[in-house]
Protein backbone atom coordinates (compact mmCIF):
# COMPACT_ATOMS: atom_id res chain seq x y z
CA UNK A 1 0.00 0.00 0.00
CA UNK A 2 1.00 3.60 -0.42
CA UNK A 3 1.35 5.62 2.78
CA UNK A 4 -2.01 6.83 4.10
CA UNK A 5 -2.00 10.42 5.27
CA UNK A 6 -3.03 10.78 8.92
CA UNK A 7 -3.54 14.10 10.65
CA UNK A 8 -2.29 14.56 14.19
CA UNK A 9 -5.21 15.44 16.46
CA UNK A 10 -3.45 15.32 19.83
CA UNK A 11 0.11 15.35 21.16
CA UNK A 12 0.87 14.25 24.73
CA UNK A 13 4.27 14.67 26.38
CA UNK A 14 4.53 11.40 28.31
CA UNK A 15 8.05 11.71 29.74
CA UNK A 16 10.88 14.19 29.09
CA UNK A 17 11.91 12.27 25.95
CA UNK A 18 8.71 10.46 24.96
CA UNK A 19 5.67 11.83 23.19
CA UNK A 20 2.38 10.29 22.03
CA UNK A 21 0.73 11.31 18.77
CA UNK A 22 -2.94 10.51 18.20
CA UNK A 23 -4.26 10.48 14.65
CA UNK A 24 -7.59 11.25 13.03
CA UNK A 25 -7.93 7.62 12.00
CA UNK A 26 -7.20 4.14 13.28
CA UNK A 27 -5.51 1.52 11.16
CA UNK A 28 -7.11 -1.26 13.20
CA UNK A 29 -3.99 -2.91 14.60
CA UNK A 30 -3.63 -6.06 16.66
CA UNK A 31 -1.56 -5.02 19.73
CA UNK A 32 2.11 -5.62 18.92
CA UNK A 33 1.75 -4.86 15.22
CA UNK A 34 3.66 -1.88 13.90
CA UNK A 35 3.43 0.71 11.20
CA UNK A 36 5.98 2.47 9.02
CA UNK A 37 5.82 6.18 9.76
CA UNK A 38 6.86 8.50 6.97
CA UNK A 39 7.99 11.92 8.07
CA UNK A 40 7.79 13.55 4.69
CA UNK A 41 11.14 14.69 3.39
CA UNK A 42 13.06 13.09 6.27
CA UNK A 43 12.76 9.30 6.59
CA UNK A 44 10.41 6.40 7.22
CA UNK A 45 10.74 4.56 10.53
CA UNK A 46 8.90 1.64 12.20
CA UNK A 47 6.79 2.35 15.31
CA UNK A 48 4.56 0.18 17.47
CA UNK A 49 0.97 1.16 18.00
CA UNK A 50 0.45 2.45 21.54
CA UNK A 51 -3.23 3.18 20.82
CA UNK A 52 -5.44 1.97 18.03
CA UNK A 53 -5.03 5.46 16.60
CA UNK A 54 -1.67 6.46 18.00
CA UNK A 55 2.04 5.96 18.38
CA UNK A 56 4.43 6.76 21.19
CA UNK A 57 7.81 8.03 20.14
CA UNK A 58 11.12 8.34 21.95
CA UNK A 59 13.46 11.06 20.78
CA UNK A 60 16.48 9.15 19.50
CA UNK A 61 17.54 10.52 16.13
CA UNK A 62 16.78 12.67 13.13
CA UNK A 63 13.44 11.09 12.18
CA UNK A 64 12.10 11.18 15.72
CA UNK A 65 13.38 14.76 16.10
CA UNK A 66 11.32 15.63 13.03
CA UNK A 67 8.29 13.89 14.56
CA UNK A 68 8.79 15.96 17.73
CA UNK A 69 8.77 19.12 15.62
CA UNK A 70 5.28 18.35 14.29
CA UNK A 71 2.22 20.09 15.67
CA UNK A 72 -1.46 19.20 15.93
CA UNK A 73 -3.05 19.55 12.49
CA UNK A 74 0.07 18.41 10.64
CA UNK A 75 0.21 14.97 9.09
CA UNK A 76 2.36 11.89 8.64
CA UNK A 77 2.26 9.13 6.04
CA UNK A 78 1.43 5.75 7.57
CA UNK A 79 1.82 2.20 6.20
CA UNK A 80 0.29 -0.49 8.35
CA UNK A 81 -0.65 -2.33 10.38
CA UNK A 82 2.30 -4.60 9.60
CA UNK A 83 3.78 -7.78 11.06
CA UNK A 84 2.45 -10.23 13.61
CA UNK A 85 1.29 -8.89 16.93
CA UNK A 86 0.80 -10.50 20.33
CA UNK A 87 -1.56 -13.43 20.77
CA UNK A 88 -3.73 -13.18 23.87
CA UNK A 89 -4.18 -16.41 25.76
CA UNK A 90 -4.79 -17.61 29.30
CA UNK A 91 -6.60 -16.11 32.25
CA UNK A 92 -3.71 -14.36 34.00
CA UNK A 93 -1.00 -12.59 32.14
CA UNK A 94 2.11 -10.60 32.98
CA UNK A 95 3.31 -7.64 30.95
CA UNK A 96 6.97 -6.68 31.29
CA UNK A 97 7.74 -3.34 29.72
CA UNK A 98 11.02 -1.43 29.76
CA UNK A 99 11.24 2.25 28.83
CA UNK A 100 9.32 3.13 25.67
CA UNK A 101 8.82 -0.63 25.14
CA UNK A 102 5.82 -0.31 27.44
CA UNK A 103 3.93 1.36 24.56
CA UNK A 104 2.54 -1.70 22.72
CA UNK A 105 1.99 -3.48 26.05
CA UNK A 106 -0.42 -0.78 27.20
CA UNK A 107 -2.57 -1.40 24.13
CA UNK A 108 -2.31 -5.16 24.69
CA UNK A 109 -3.14 -4.88 28.41
CA UNK A 110 -6.24 -2.85 27.70
CA UNK A 111 -7.43 -5.41 25.15
CA UNK A 112 -6.75 -8.18 27.68
CA UNK A 113 -8.60 -6.44 30.49
CA UNK A 114 -11.54 -5.86 28.20
CA UNK A 115 -11.57 -9.59 27.45
CA UNK A 116 -11.71 -10.36 31.19
CA UNK A 117 -8.09 -11.44 31.51
CA UNK A 118 -6.31 -10.58 34.76
CA UNK A 119 -3.37 -8.33 33.98
CA UNK A 120 -0.26 -7.69 36.07
CA UNK A 121 2.41 -5.29 34.83
CA UNK A 122 6.07 -5.03 35.62
CA UNK A 123 7.03 -1.56 34.49
CA UNK A 124 10.73 -0.74 34.33
CA UNK A 125 12.65 2.43 33.55
CA UNK A 126 15.86 4.27 34.36
CA UNK A 127 14.16 6.66 36.76
CA UNK A 128 10.64 7.60 37.87
CA UNK A 129 10.38 10.42 35.31
CA UNK A 130 10.79 7.90 32.48
CA UNK A 131 7.98 5.51 33.53
CA UNK A 132 5.60 5.26 30.62
CA UNK A 133 1.83 4.85 30.84
CA UNK A 134 1.81 4.12 34.59
CA UNK A 135 -1.80 5.32 34.88
CA UNK A 136 -2.93 3.18 31.94
CA UNK A 137 -1.39 0.09 33.51
CA UNK A 138 -2.75 0.90 36.97
CA UNK A 139 -6.25 1.13 35.53
CA UNK A 140 -6.11 -2.46 34.26
CA UNK A 141 -4.41 -4.27 37.12
CA UNK A 142 -1.60 -4.55 39.61
CA UNK A 143 1.67 -2.77 38.74
CA UNK A 144 5.15 -3.54 40.02
CA UNK A 145 7.64 -0.74 39.33
CA UNK A 146 11.40 -0.97 39.04
CA UNK A 147 13.73 1.94 38.43
CA UNK A 148 17.47 1.65 37.85
CA UNK A 149 18.15 4.55 40.21
CA UNK A 150 15.59 3.54 42.83
CA UNK A 151 13.64 6.78 42.48
CA UNK A 152 10.38 4.79 42.55
CA UNK A 153 9.45 1.19 43.27
CA UNK A 154 12.05 -1.51 43.48
CA UNK A 155 15.62 -0.32 42.84
CA UNK A 156 17.18 -2.24 39.97
CA UNK A 157 16.53 -3.72 36.59
CA UNK A 158 13.30 -5.32 35.42
CA UNK A 159 14.67 -8.78 36.19
CA UNK A 160 15.00 -7.80 39.86
CA UNK A 161 11.29 -7.00 39.85
CA UNK A 162 10.52 -10.54 38.71
CA UNK A 163 11.43 -11.81 42.18
CA UNK A 164 8.47 -9.85 43.57
CA UNK A 165 6.13 -11.94 41.39
CA UNK A 166 5.12 -15.59 41.40
CA UNK A 167 5.90 -16.30 37.77
CA UNK A 168 4.31 -19.75 37.72
CA UNK A 169 0.91 -18.13 38.24
CA UNK A 170 0.95 -16.51 34.83
CA UNK A 171 -0.37 -18.27 31.76
CA UNK A 172 1.50 -15.95 29.44
CA UNK A 173 4.25 -13.33 29.77
CA UNK A 174 4.56 -10.47 27.28
CA UNK A 175 7.81 -8.58 26.86
CA UNK A 176 8.84 -5.36 25.16
CA UNK A 177 11.85 -3.23 25.99
CA UNK A 178 15.59 -2.94 25.48
CA UNK A 179 17.10 -6.19 24.20
CA UNK A 180 19.40 -6.79 27.19
CA UNK A 181 16.36 -6.42 29.47
CA UNK A 182 14.29 -8.89 27.46
CA UNK A 183 17.14 -11.38 27.26
CA UNK A 184 17.69 -11.08 30.99
CA UNK A 185 14.00 -11.63 31.73
CA UNK A 186 13.82 -14.63 29.40
CA UNK A 187 16.91 -16.05 31.09
CA UNK A 188 15.26 -15.76 34.51
CA UNK A 189 12.11 -17.45 33.30
CA UNK A 190 13.96 -20.64 32.34
CA UNK A 191 11.55 -23.41 31.38
CA UNK A 192 8.77 -20.94 30.55
CA UNK A 193 10.01 -19.97 27.08
CA UNK A 194 6.93 -21.26 25.31
CA UNK A 195 4.77 -18.99 27.46
CA UNK A 196 6.74 -15.83 26.69
CA UNK A 197 6.01 -13.54 23.75
CA UNK A 198 8.60 -10.85 23.07
CA UNK A 199 8.40 -7.93 20.66
CA UNK A 200 11.87 -7.43 19.26
CA UNK A 201 13.57 -4.67 17.37
CA UNK A 202 15.76 -4.88 14.25
CA UNK A 203 16.65 -2.50 11.42
CA UNK A 204 13.53 -2.36 9.24
CA UNK A 205 13.69 -0.77 5.81
CA UNK A 206 11.00 -2.27 3.60
CA UNK A 207 8.51 -3.62 6.17
CA UNK A 208 7.44 -6.28 3.66
CA UNK A 209 10.01 -9.03 3.99
CA UNK A 210 12.04 -8.46 0.88
CA UNK A 211 15.07 -6.32 1.69
CA UNK A 212 16.57 -8.63 4.28
CA UNK A 213 17.91 -5.92 6.57
CA UNK A 214 16.05 -7.34 9.59
CA UNK A 215 16.86 -11.03 8.99
CA UNK A 216 17.82 -12.86 12.15
CA UNK A 217 20.83 -15.18 12.20
CA UNK A 218 21.25 -18.09 11.90
CA UNK A 219 17.97 -19.12 10.22
CA UNK A 220 17.12 -15.89 8.42
CA UNK A 221 13.83 -15.14 10.18
CA UNK A 222 12.44 -11.90 8.70
CA UNK A 223 11.51 -9.91 11.78
CA UNK A 224 9.44 -7.34 9.85
CA UNK A 225 6.93 -9.89 8.54
CA UNK A 226 7.39 -12.99 10.74
CA UNK A 227 7.62 -10.83 13.88
CA UNK A 228 8.13 -8.44 15.47
CA UNK A 229 6.53 -10.61 18.18
CA UNK A 230 8.11 -14.02 18.73
CA UNK A 231 7.70 -16.77 21.27
CA UNK A 232 10.89 -16.82 23.33
CA UNK A 233 11.79 -20.40 22.37
CA UNK A 234 12.02 -19.22 18.75
CA UNK A 235 14.64 -16.67 19.76
CA UNK A 236 16.84 -19.21 21.53
CA UNK A 237 20.08 -19.80 19.65
CA UNK A 238 19.62 -16.74 17.44
CA UNK A 239 21.60 -13.51 17.31
CA UNK A 240 19.05 -12.02 19.74
CA UNK A 241 20.90 -10.71 22.76
CA UNK A 242 24.29 -10.96 21.06
CA UNK A 243 24.32 -8.64 18.07
CA UNK A 244 22.20 -6.83 15.51
CA UNK A 245 22.92 -5.26 12.15
CA UNK A 246 22.98 -1.59 11.22
CA UNK A 247 21.76 0.06 8.02
CA UNK A 248 24.69 -1.26 5.95
CA UNK A 249 24.35 -4.80 7.25
CA UNK A 250 27.47 -4.63 9.41
CA UNK A 251 27.07 -6.43 12.73
CA UNK A 252 26.85 -4.33 15.84
CA UNK A 253 27.86 -6.33 18.88
CA UNK A 254 25.99 -5.80 22.12
CA UNK A 255 27.91 -3.60 24.54
CA UNK A 256 29.87 -5.43 27.17
CA UNK B 1 22.07 -26.18 -10.77
CA UNK B 2 19.23 -28.35 -9.52
CA UNK B 3 16.54 -25.83 -10.35
CA UNK B 4 16.50 -23.07 -12.98
CA UNK B 5 14.76 -20.80 -10.44
CA UNK B 6 17.15 -18.50 -8.58
CA UNK B 7 17.01 -15.78 -5.97
CA UNK B 8 17.46 -12.39 -7.66
CA UNK B 9 19.99 -9.84 -6.48
CA UNK B 10 18.89 -7.27 -3.96
CA UNK B 11 16.22 -9.40 -2.34
CA UNK B 12 16.98 -10.76 1.12
CA UNK B 13 20.61 -11.35 0.14
CA UNK B 14 22.10 -9.11 2.81
CA UNK B 15 22.95 -11.95 5.14
CA UNK B 16 24.27 -15.46 4.76
CA UNK B 17 21.32 -16.74 6.75
CA UNK B 18 18.85 -15.36 4.20
CA UNK B 19 20.83 -16.77 1.27
CA UNK B 20 20.99 -20.15 2.95
CA UNK B 21 17.27 -20.05 3.68
CA UNK B 22 16.50 -19.31 0.01
CA UNK B 23 18.72 -22.21 -1.08
CA UNK B 24 17.09 -24.56 1.41
CA UNK B 25 13.71 -23.38 0.13
CA UNK B 26 14.64 -24.67 -3.31
CA UNK B 27 16.44 -21.85 -5.13
CA UNK B 28 18.79 -23.30 -7.74
CA UNK B 29 21.29 -20.53 -7.07
CA UNK B 30 21.23 -17.48 -4.87
CA UNK B 31 22.48 -14.03 -5.80
CA UNK B 32 23.61 -11.78 -2.98
CA UNK B 33 22.64 -8.20 -2.43
CA UNK B 34 25.14 -6.06 -4.32
CA UNK B 35 28.38 -5.39 -2.50
CA UNK B 36 30.90 -2.69 -3.21
CA UNK B 37 34.23 -1.45 -1.93
CA UNK B 38 32.96 0.53 1.06
CA UNK B 39 30.05 0.15 3.49
CA UNK B 40 26.91 2.08 2.46
CA UNK B 41 23.81 2.67 4.53
CA UNK B 42 21.60 3.26 1.51
CA UNK B 43 18.99 5.92 0.84
CA UNK B 44 16.62 7.35 3.40
CA UNK B 45 13.15 5.95 3.70
CA UNK B 46 10.74 5.26 2.33
CA UNK B 47 12.98 2.88 0.40
CA UNK B 48 10.15 0.70 -0.89
CA UNK B 49 6.55 1.48 -1.71
CA UNK B 50 3.87 -0.73 -3.16
CA UNK B 51 2.36 0.66 -6.35
CA UNK B 52 0.07 -0.59 -9.09
CA UNK B 53 1.35 -3.93 -10.28
CA UNK B 54 4.50 -4.10 -8.22
CA UNK B 55 6.98 -2.43 -5.97
CA UNK B 56 8.93 0.74 -6.38
CA UNK B 57 12.25 0.79 -4.57
CA UNK B 58 15.30 2.90 -4.05
CA UNK B 59 17.33 1.04 -1.45
CA UNK B 60 20.51 2.83 -2.52
CA UNK B 61 22.88 -0.16 -2.54
CA UNK B 62 23.22 -0.60 1.22
CA UNK B 63 25.98 -3.12 1.89
CA UNK B 64 28.66 -3.85 4.46
CA UNK B 65 31.47 -3.76 1.82
CA UNK B 66 33.14 -6.89 0.46
CA UNK B 67 35.54 -6.77 3.39
CA UNK B 68 32.71 -7.77 5.71
CA UNK B 69 30.94 -10.13 3.34
CA UNK B 70 32.92 -13.34 2.85
CA UNK B 71 31.41 -14.85 5.99
CA UNK B 72 27.91 -14.27 4.60
CA UNK B 73 28.79 -16.04 1.33
CA UNK B 74 30.25 -18.97 3.24
CA UNK B 75 27.13 -19.26 5.42
CA UNK B 76 24.97 -18.95 2.31
CA UNK B 77 26.81 -21.89 0.73
CA UNK B 78 25.54 -24.01 3.59
CA UNK B 79 22.22 -24.11 1.76
CA UNK B 80 23.75 -26.31 -0.94
CA UNK B 81 23.19 -23.98 -3.90
CA UNK B 82 25.84 -21.89 -5.68
CA UNK B 83 26.21 -18.40 -4.22
CA UNK B 84 26.64 -15.71 -6.88
CA UNK B 85 27.99 -12.42 -5.56
CA UNK B 86 26.35 -9.36 -7.06
CA UNK B 87 28.96 -6.65 -7.13
CA UNK B 88 29.05 -2.98 -8.04
CA UNK B 89 31.64 -0.28 -8.36
CA UNK B 90 32.30 3.15 -9.79
CA UNK B 91 34.51 1.71 -12.51
CA UNK B 92 36.50 -1.33 -13.62
CA UNK B 93 39.05 -0.90 -10.85
CA UNK B 94 36.45 -1.11 -8.09
CA UNK B 95 34.67 -4.04 -9.71
CA UNK B 96 37.98 -5.90 -9.88
CA UNK B 97 38.82 -5.04 -6.28
CA UNK B 98 35.52 -6.47 -5.05
CA UNK B 99 35.63 -9.54 -7.30
CA UNK B 100 39.17 -10.46 -6.37
CA UNK B 101 38.40 -9.81 -2.71
CA UNK B 102 35.61 -12.40 -2.59
CA UNK B 103 35.47 -16.14 -2.99
CA UNK B 104 32.09 -16.83 -4.63
CA UNK B 105 30.70 -19.42 -7.04
CA UNK B 106 30.07 -16.72 -9.61
CA UNK B 107 29.75 -12.98 -10.00
CA UNK B 108 26.88 -10.90 -11.27
CA UNK B 109 28.02 -7.42 -12.29
CA UNK B 110 25.45 -4.86 -11.27
CA UNK B 111 25.61 -2.46 -14.20
CA UNK B 112 21.97 -1.62 -13.90
CA UNK B 113 20.88 -0.27 -10.49
CA UNK B 114 18.69 2.68 -11.53
CA UNK B 115 18.94 4.81 -8.41
CA UNK B 116 22.53 5.27 -7.30
CA UNK B 117 24.71 8.21 -8.20
CA UNK B 118 27.54 7.36 -10.63
CA UNK B 119 26.99 3.62 -10.10
CA UNK B 120 24.94 0.84 -11.65
CA UNK B 121 22.97 1.99 -14.67
CA UNK B 122 24.70 5.35 -14.72
CA UNK B 123 27.79 3.58 -16.03
CA UNK B 124 26.04 0.46 -17.34
CA UNK B 125 23.97 2.40 -19.88
CA UNK B 126 27.06 2.80 -22.05
CA UNK B 127 28.05 -0.29 -24.01
CA UNK B 128 31.74 0.60 -23.87
CA UNK B 129 31.66 0.62 -20.06
CA UNK B 130 29.83 -2.71 -19.95
CA UNK B 131 32.42 -4.31 -22.20
CA UNK B 132 35.44 -2.86 -20.40
CA UNK B 133 34.21 -3.74 -16.91
CA UNK B 134 33.20 -7.24 -17.93
CA UNK B 135 36.58 -7.84 -19.54
CA UNK B 136 38.44 -6.48 -16.53
CA UNK B 137 36.60 -8.78 -14.11
CA UNK B 138 36.82 -11.80 -16.40
CA UNK B 139 40.58 -11.42 -16.59
CA UNK B 140 40.87 -11.67 -12.82
CA UNK B 141 38.45 -14.41 -11.77
CA UNK B 142 38.02 -18.07 -12.63
CA UNK B 143 34.29 -18.42 -11.94
CA UNK B 144 31.35 -17.56 -14.20
CA UNK B 145 30.64 -13.86 -14.65
CA UNK B 146 27.14 -12.68 -15.49
CA UNK B 147 26.23 -9.13 -16.36
CA UNK B 148 22.92 -7.72 -15.18
CA UNK B 149 21.84 -5.08 -17.62
CA UNK B 150 19.48 -2.16 -17.48
CA UNK B 151 16.28 -1.95 -19.52
CA UNK B 152 16.33 1.84 -19.26
CA UNK B 153 18.03 2.36 -22.60
CA UNK B 154 16.88 2.55 -26.19
CA UNK B 155 18.85 -0.54 -27.20
CA UNK B 156 19.13 -3.32 -24.63
CA UNK B 157 20.70 -5.69 -27.12
CA UNK B 158 23.73 -3.46 -27.61
CA UNK B 159 24.45 -3.81 -23.87
CA UNK B 160 24.09 -7.59 -24.07
CA UNK B 161 26.44 -7.72 -27.04
CA UNK B 162 28.93 -5.56 -25.15
CA UNK B 163 28.86 -7.98 -22.23
CA UNK B 164 29.39 -10.86 -24.63
CA UNK B 165 32.35 -9.14 -26.27
CA UNK B 166 33.79 -8.54 -22.81
CA UNK B 167 33.73 -12.26 -22.19
CA UNK B 168 30.62 -12.60 -19.99
CA UNK B 169 29.34 -16.12 -19.34
CA UNK B 170 25.76 -14.90 -19.23
CA UNK B 171 23.51 -11.87 -19.26
CA UNK B 172 20.83 -11.24 -16.66
CA UNK B 173 17.86 -9.14 -17.76
CA UNK B 174 16.25 -7.03 -16.57
CA UNK B 175 16.91 -4.76 -13.63
CA UNK B 176 14.07 -2.50 -12.49
CA UNK B 177 12.45 0.16 -14.64
CA UNK B 178 13.02 3.79 -13.69
CA UNK B 179 9.86 4.93 -11.98
CA UNK B 180 8.37 7.33 -9.48
CA UNK B 181 5.37 7.70 -7.18
CA UNK B 182 4.05 10.94 -5.68
CA UNK B 183 2.06 11.38 -2.51
CA UNK B 184 -1.08 13.25 -3.56
CA UNK B 185 -1.66 14.61 -0.06
CA UNK B 186 1.60 16.55 0.01
CA UNK B 187 2.84 16.52 -3.57
CA UNK B 188 6.08 14.94 -2.41
CA UNK B 189 7.77 12.02 -4.15
CA UNK B 190 7.23 9.03 -1.82
CA UNK B 191 10.68 7.47 -2.07
CA UNK B 192 13.37 9.08 0.03
CA UNK B 193 15.48 9.12 -3.13
CA UNK B 194 12.53 10.69 -5.04
CA UNK B 195 12.75 8.16 -7.85
CA UNK B 196 13.59 4.47 -7.99
CA UNK B 197 13.01 1.24 -9.86
CA UNK B 198 9.79 -0.62 -10.56
CA UNK B 199 9.65 -4.39 -10.14
CA UNK B 200 6.94 -7.04 -10.06
CA UNK B 201 4.14 -8.12 -12.40
CA UNK B 202 3.95 -4.73 -14.11
CA UNK B 203 7.38 -5.14 -15.70
CA UNK B 204 7.10 -8.76 -16.80
CA UNK B 205 6.05 -8.03 -20.39
CA UNK B 206 8.97 -5.61 -20.69
CA UNK B 207 11.34 -8.26 -19.36
CA UNK B 208 9.97 -10.92 -21.70
CA UNK B 209 10.56 -8.65 -24.67
CA UNK B 210 14.11 -7.81 -23.56
CA UNK B 211 14.95 -11.47 -22.98
CA UNK B 212 13.49 -12.39 -26.37
CA UNK B 213 15.59 -9.77 -28.12
CA UNK B 214 18.74 -10.63 -26.19
CA UNK B 215 18.39 -14.36 -26.67
CA UNK B 216 17.91 -13.80 -30.39
CA UNK B 217 21.12 -11.82 -30.67
CA UNK B 218 23.52 -13.43 -28.17
CA UNK B 219 25.45 -16.67 -28.13
CA UNK B 220 25.81 -16.68 -24.33
CA UNK B 221 22.93 -17.69 -22.05
CA UNK B 222 20.33 -15.16 -20.95
CA UNK B 223 18.80 -15.34 -17.48
CA UNK B 224 15.36 -13.80 -17.23
CA UNK B 225 14.22 -11.68 -14.31
CA UNK B 226 11.35 -9.25 -13.91
CA UNK B 227 7.92 -9.98 -12.48
CA UNK B 228 8.22 -13.74 -12.19
CA UNK B 229 5.89 -15.08 -9.50
CA UNK B 230 4.46 -18.32 -10.90
CA UNK B 231 5.50 -21.29 -13.04
CA UNK B 232 3.56 -19.78 -15.93
CA UNK B 233 5.70 -16.65 -15.67
CA UNK B 234 8.85 -18.76 -15.60
CA UNK B 235 7.70 -20.82 -18.58
CA UNK B 236 6.93 -17.67 -20.54
CA UNK B 237 10.34 -16.20 -19.76
CA UNK B 238 12.06 -19.41 -20.82
CA UNK B 239 10.04 -19.56 -24.01
CA UNK B 240 11.39 -16.08 -24.72
CA UNK B 241 14.85 -17.55 -24.50
CA UNK B 242 15.89 -17.48 -20.84
CA UNK B 243 17.93 -20.48 -19.68
CA UNK B 244 17.12 -19.71 -16.08
CA UNK B 245 14.99 -17.26 -14.14
CA UNK B 246 15.43 -15.16 -11.06
CA UNK B 247 12.71 -14.27 -8.59
CA UNK B 248 12.68 -11.18 -6.40
CA UNK B 249 9.58 -9.14 -5.70
CA UNK B 250 7.37 -12.23 -5.49
CA UNK B 251 9.18 -13.18 -2.28
CA UNK B 252 7.59 -10.24 -0.55
CA UNK B 253 4.30 -9.84 -2.34
CA UNK B 254 3.01 -13.34 -2.84
CA UNK B 255 4.22 -16.26 -0.80
CA UNK B 256 7.69 -15.66 0.58
CA UNK B 257 10.33 -18.34 0.35
CA UNK B 258 7.81 -20.94 -0.82
CA UNK B 259 7.86 -19.33 -4.27
CA UNK B 260 11.00 -21.22 -5.37
CA UNK B 261 9.49 -24.62 -4.86
CA UNK B 262 6.08 -23.72 -6.24
CA UNK B 263 7.60 -22.39 -9.47
CA UNK B 264 10.01 -25.31 -9.88
CA UNK B 265 7.31 -27.90 -9.21
CA UNK B 266 4.81 -26.19 -11.48
CA UNK B 267 7.37 -25.97 -14.25
CA UNK B 268 8.29 -29.60 -13.90
CA UNK B 269 4.63 -30.72 -14.01
CA UNK B 270 4.12 -28.56 -17.07
CA UNK B 271 7.09 -30.11 -18.88
CA UNK B 272 5.76 -33.58 -18.05
CA UNK B 273 2.32 -32.68 -19.36
CA UNK B 274 3.78 -31.32 -22.59
CA UNK B 275 6.25 -34.17 -22.88
CA UNK B 276 9.19 -31.83 -23.41
CA UNK B 277 12.36 -31.09 -21.46
CA UNK B 278 13.69 -27.77 -20.24
CA UNK B 279 16.10 -27.56 -23.13
CA UNK B 280 13.21 -27.60 -25.61
CA UNK B 281 11.29 -24.99 -23.68
CA UNK B 282 14.12 -22.45 -23.91
CA UNK B 283 13.49 -20.20 -26.87
CA UNK B 284 10.34 -21.99 -27.97
CA UNK B 285 8.68 -18.68 -28.82
CA UNK B 286 11.51 -17.77 -31.15
CA UNK B 287 11.24 -21.05 -32.99
CA UNK B 288 7.45 -20.91 -33.10
CA UNK B 289 7.34 -17.67 -35.03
Amino acid sequence: MRPISARIVEIVQETPTVRTLRFDRTLGPVPGQYLMVWVRGIDEVPMSFSYRDGITVQLVGEATRAIFDLEVGESLGLRGPLGNGFTLSGERILLVGGGVGAAPLALLGEAAAEAGIEVTTLLASRCCDDLLFLKRFERIGEVVITTDDGSLGICGRASVGLSALRLQEFDQIYLCGPEPMMEDVIGRCAGMETKIQASIDRYFKCGMGICGSCSLDPSGIRVCVEGPVFRADRLAGTEFGRYRRGASGIKILRDG
Amino acid sequence: MESPVMLAAGILGTTGASLRRAALAGAGAVVTKSVGVAPREGHRGPTVVQVEGGLLNAMGLPNPSYRNFQEEIDIGRGGGAPVVASIFGAGAEEFVEVATGLDADGFELNLSCPHADRLGAEIGCEACNVEAITRAVKEEVNVPVWVKITPNVADVVSLGLAAERGGADGVVAINTLRAMAIDVESGMPILGNRFGGLSGPAIKPVAVRCVYDLASALEIPVIGVGGIASWEDAAEMMMAGARGVQVGTALGMIEGYGVFRSIAEGLSAYLDRKGIDLEELVGLARRAT
